[in-house]
């Protein structure tokens, strides 16, 4: 368990430039394994283009209250970016008028941001056929202002998407920090009191599952019922559906990946299970990220590695869907993390 | 060419034996393929008995391979270990069982 963020650590690899490097060196540079742009060259998708915009993700802040071992975003209690309240204001504009149907808020801990409720209430207003907030969960039980998250939530009709490792203590806490199991349990059980979860309700409760370690995720079908099965039984809980998110190699994780020896082997599982069909549909080719700072990403985790998307427009405050539309996508290695086996996105298997 | 009898790096290249006998290269394959699919047992139990047999057997590459597909599934280090040792109680039964031949012979062979 990590205490800070690689930033507060000030070490080489907070620096994306430095990420970006590793990930074109070693295995890749040798030829031992293909660069990605190769590898989609072979099916005709290189460059990767966008098609219809359906996502619009929003990155609120850094902060998190939790500091994961596994964190592509790095973030947590020392990280203190947050979205501005004037770029939040461009943000809603964009909201009001975008033709994606699903509106994704996301972090660090999206709830800790100070105006996160203003701008849950003023989000909602747009219709948004499909409104997500992120949570980690145990902000819910963080402090007493977010006891009435799930109420919230649900007057708002947000969509919660809420990450929960495993279905076991012990792998849960050892990626996300000691107690982070019980209070998630007590929170997901609070969802479900709020009605979400709950058939006939409306009211979507999303699990994602992301592995605890240096391996990939299997189906996420079978995950799924595993899930529904093991927190049924053992703590009565329900929700919708269950995402499969295979970890990136970057930021927290690529350290991890790095410091328990595991690099090479984890990239050559991302390039065996390579699947042209996942590149069909991967999420860059969807979805628009947006930084705390109102900066345009292809995805959530370019934001990180500070690729910022290859437009003319390449800021919230000049947002256009059609010029945005035109550009092509950019990748590098860590790629292959959203191709392999049935693929991988924030919205789980693609293939 | 290295030094070493086992070298986890080679595990990768296990499909490159087809290269010298395609034929049965392939057949094994797609053979180990069906094997491991959903079918009266489920994939996750058939991961646990390849687990199993792969200490019987002593493979440090199918250990490799099955703790890694176990924890893919799901499989709990509990079950894990609970699975090597129903493949150790089986390996050492084996060894026991042959005590009651040595008894028989040594009846056999006192007056």
């Amino acid at each position: 368990m990590l205490v800070k963020s690689l930033k507060a650590r000030n070490i080489d690899l907070s620096n994306p430039k430095n990420q970006l490097e590793f990930l074109s060196n070693g295995i890749f540079k040798d030829g031992e394994l293909p660069l990605f742009k190769d590898k989609i060259a072979e099916t005709g998708k290189f460059p990767l283009k966008p098609k219809k915009l359906e996502i619009l993700q929003i990155n609120l802040g850094y902060m998190c209250n939790q500091t994961c071992s596994h964190c592509h975003v790095d973030a947590g209690p020392d990280r203190k970016e947050i979205m501005s309240v004037e770029t939040m204001k461009q943000c809603l504009e964009v909201i009001r008028n975008t033709s994606a149907h699903t509106l994704d808020l996301t972090g660090g801990a999206p709830e800790m941001h100070p105006h996160f409720r203003w701008f849950v209430e003023e989000a909602s207003k747009a219709g948004i056929r499909d409104f997500i907030v992120r949570s980690n969960l145990t902000i819910i039980l963080a402090n007493k202002k977010y006891h009435d998250l799930p109420e919230f939530f649900k007057k708002h009709n947000v969509h919660v998407v809420s990450s929960l490792p495993f279905y076991k203590r012990e792998r849960t806490d050892k990626q996300r920090g000691s107690g982070v199991f019980d209070k998630s349990i007590r929170a997901l059980q609070m969802l479900n009191e709020a009605g979400y979860g709950r058939e006939g309700t409306g009211l979507r409760l999303d699990l994602v599952y992301n592995p605890a370690g240096a391996f990939l995720p299997t189906d996420q079908q079978v995950m799924e019922n595993d899930f529904k099965k093991a927190l049924k039984e053992d703590f009565d809980i329900v929700f919708d559906n269950l995402f499969a998110i295979t970890n990136l190699p970057i930021s927290r994780f690529l350290e991890y990946l790095i410091a328990s020896e595991n690099y090479e082997d984890y990239m050559y599982a991302l390039v065996d299970a390579y699947n042209p069909a996942a590149v069909e549909n991967v999420m860059c080719t969807n979805t628009i990220s947006v930084s705390w700072d109102g900066w345009l990403y292809d995805c959530d985790f370019n934001q990180m590695l500070d690729l910022k998307v290859n437009s003319k427009i390449k800021h919230i405050g000049e947002y256009n869907e059609d010029l945005l539309n035109d550009r092509n996508i950019i990748i590098s290695q860590h790629c292959y993390g959203c191709t392999a086996g049935a693929g991988s996105s924030c919205q789980g298997s693609v293939a | 060419m290295s030094k070493n009898y086992y070298d986890p790096a080679d595990l990768r290249k296990f499909g490159e034996i087809t290269e010298w006998s395609e034929e049965l290269g392939k057949k094994f394959f797609d053979y180990y393929g069906k094997v491991f699919e959903e079918g009266a047992l489920s994939a996750r139990e058939k991961s646990l008995i390849a687990l199993a047999v792969s200490h019987v057997v002593k493979c440090p590459y199918c250990i490799d391979a099955y703790t890694k597909d176990g924890l893919q599934r799901g499989i709990t280090k509990e079950e894990m270990m609970e699975a090597v040792h129903a493949g150790a109680a089986i390996e050492s039964g084996a060894t026991l069982v042959h005590g009651v031949q040595m008894m028989n012979k040594y009846k056999k062979l006192s007056m």
